[in-house]
């Protein structure tokens, strides 16, 4: 039998290794990429939990989780193709235009 | 037994394809060490019982989400990767950090005592049950993230629209 | 020795069952590209392959050693990697499919219970459309790796396609499910015992065509094949590759027609239920009775079988038969007319549903 805390630190494991990635890379995408993982993380966590207390509640949360994740990835995508199409690069530190 | 062999082979498949998601400098390799992680994420999930969840995992989050995301990278095609940074000049630090974070999360899992620990197994795979409780105890969150799909549509075609027709 | 006590009941549950598959497929894979020349040959009025073998029937072993032995050629400026797992993904995820599929209740050999499923999955019919939608990424990474201005144009309009196509291809099955009441495969083919699926007026036959034109499309055959439409794109998403790496692409489209051959067969036709010739009311008279008691004694699996090679016939006929879609038609049919059409007739089975009229 696996016990609960395996599945807390893989999930802690992949949401770090998320943050890691939103802080560090400076292609957008990856950046996008990195949050799906820490999403991803919740929901490791979320049917874990839901396994071990015998209750559905974690699982219907994982599907809503999906649902914003979907919704927030095609907004995401089409700033991103706004930005490319408009300032030539992908690269977050060269959106500088707010700078002083 | 098996069954902690079988995670820790899930478990370490998703470390290692999350770091190579991280890591790489073409996104569209990243995009596909992604597609292997969510197919082993997928498998986490079988292991819990969950087995719908896991369809849809790779349905909609493997099918259509991360679809898109190779899409739109395909289509802006960012040859001036090779050339410049992967990563800002904090880089260091950041991993540190990450570091130091997991770090607090291990000791605090390790300090704190879980209950279920002996854990029990779902015998129901629940999908009925699961279809019954997203449409009567769940139904006014089901509607609004149908009304978060609609908007992230609109948003969608209303961004990406050309301004010129 | 006590393992073998242990390991023996997995050989019959689980061993013979995969061995009886992948023969099957790997037989199939083979075969159906002799089944398709010689059908499109008949229908021409040709004679299809005839040098090897009698009736050219070692044409598939001849093809399987060229393909082999030919050279595999990886271009200079394709990506190395990606461009050797295209094929590697579209291939799995099409045997993958496989292993939900059931064909038959159990057998009895030798007093031993066979299974003629690997494994019978509670969630079967959404694990096939998962895998059929992972497979979308072969077809991509090969056009994207290739280098290839058309391979990469064949790659997008695939990916596209088959995106397109797999939502009113889910609602279709999402209206079976809702008559059935389950995810699972035998279940599904259990509840037509009374009554095939296809018959449910008025939702049973628009669902079965709902499922055929979509799975069409998800499969890239004619009339849907812009993705490796030969006049317009050279080959393809496929385009670039050679030797065995071409063989793979080749199998896993002869599988993925199956797939869908099959799921048809199981959820629209009944799976392995006998063909019931006269309805069941008609069921007093004794030579009705008599004939659907003949029919009823010819093992399942060769009734699914035969609707397989049925729905096998009609990819083929149809190729044979209509040209090809243009780009935005082949877009305009599943958004604006499949998918409205799915979307109604599953509100309208639940509706039937609810009301108990199904």
């Amino acid at each position: 039998m696996i016990p609960l805390s395996w599945y807390v630190l893989l999930s802690a494991a992949l949401f770090t290794i998320g943050v890691v990635g939103v802080l560090t890379r400076r292609n957008v995408f990856i950046i996008l990429m990195s949050i799906e993982l820490m999403l991803n993380a919740a929901n490791i966590n979320l049917v874990a939990f839901s396994h071990y207390l015998q209750n559905l509640t974690g699982q219907i949360f994982v599907i809503f989780v999906i649902t914003v994740a979907a919704a927030e990835a095609a907004v995401a995508l089409a700033l991103i193709i706004l930005l490319a199409r408009n300032r030539g690069t992908v690269y977050v530190d060269e959106f500088n235009i707010m700078k002083g | 037994m098996i069954n902690q062999i079988v995670f820790l082979y899930f478990a370490a498949v998703i470390v290692l394809s999350a770091v190579l998601t991280i890591t790489r400098r073409n996104p569209v390799h990243s995009v596909l060490f992604m597609l292997l992680l969510f197919f082993h994420i997928a498998g986490v999930f079988v292991l819990l019982n969950a087995e719908f969840l896991a369809a849809v995992q790779l349905i909609v989050y493997a099918g259509a989400i991360l679809i898109l995301y190779l899409f739109v990278v395909m289509l802006l095609n960012v040859d001036r990767e090779s050339k410049s940074d992967r990563a800002n000049r904090f880089w260091p630090w950041i991993v540190a950090f990450g570091l130091v974070i997991f770090a607090e999360i291990g000791l605090l899992v390790a300090r704190g005592s879980f209950p279920l620990e002996g854990g029990q197994i779902m015998n129901k795979t629940g999908i009925k049950e699961l279809g019954i409780d997203l449409y009567t105890k769940y139904l006014v969150p089901f509607e609004i993230a149908s009304v978060i799909l609609l908007v992230g549509l609109v948003g969608a075609v209303m961004l990406a629209k050309k301004k010129n027709d | 020795m006590p393992d073998m006590q242990i390991i023996l009941p997995y050989v019959f549950s689980l061993g013979i069952p995969a061995v009886l598959l992948v023969s099957f497929i790997m037989l199939n894979a083979m075969y159906l590209q002799l089944m398709e020349r010689k059908v499109l040959a008949w229908m021409q009025n040709r004679v299809g392959p005839m040098r090897t073998g009698p009736w050219g029937l070692l044409q598939p072993v001849a093809d399987a050693v060229k393909f082999i032995f030919k050279e595999d050629i990886i271009p200079a400026k394709a990506d190395k990697w990606v461009f050797s797992a295209a094929p590697l993904i579209l291939l799995v995820m099409a045997f993958g499919g496989f292993v939900a599929i059931p064909f038959g209740s159990s057998v009895q050999v030798f007093g031993k219970t066979i299974p003629l499923w690997v494994s019978d999955l509670n969630v079967g019919i959404l694990y096939i459309l998962s895998m059929a939608s992972v497979g979308t990424y072969g077809v991509i990474m090969a056009g994207w790796a290739s280098n290839n201005k058309y391979s990469l144009m064949g790659g997008f309009r695939s990916a596209a396609q088959m995106i397109s196509y797999e939502i009113p291809m889910a609602f279709a099955v999402l209206t079976v499910v809702l008559m059935a009441g389950s995810l699972n495969l035998s279940d599904i083919v259990n509840a037509q015992s009374k009554q095939w699926f296809i018959y449910a007026l008025p939702v049973g036959p628009v669902a079965f065509v709902l499922y055929l034109i979509s799975g069409i499309a998800e499969t890239n055959r004619v009339p849907f094949d812009l993705p490796e439409a030969e006049s317009e794109l050279v080959a393809g998403y496929f385009t670039e590759y050679s030797g065995i790496r071409f063989g793979l692409f080749f199998m896993a489209e002869y599988m993925n027609m199956l797939i869908v051959s099959l799921l048809v067969s199981i959820m629209f036709l009944g799976g392995w239920l006998p063909v019931q010739l006269f309805p069941d009311w008609l069921g007093s008279v004794g030579l009705v009775t008599g004939i659907n008691r003949l029919l009823a004694m010819i093992p399942g699996v060769i009734w699914l079988l035969l609707k397989l090679y049925g729905f096998m016939f009609f990819y083929i006929w149809l190729r044979a038969t209509l040209p090809r879609y243009r780009y935005d038609q082949l877009m305009a049919v599943s958004w604006k007319f499949l998918l409205p059409v799915s979307l109604g007739t599953l509100l309208v089975t639940a509706f039937m549903k609810q009301a108990g009229w199904l």
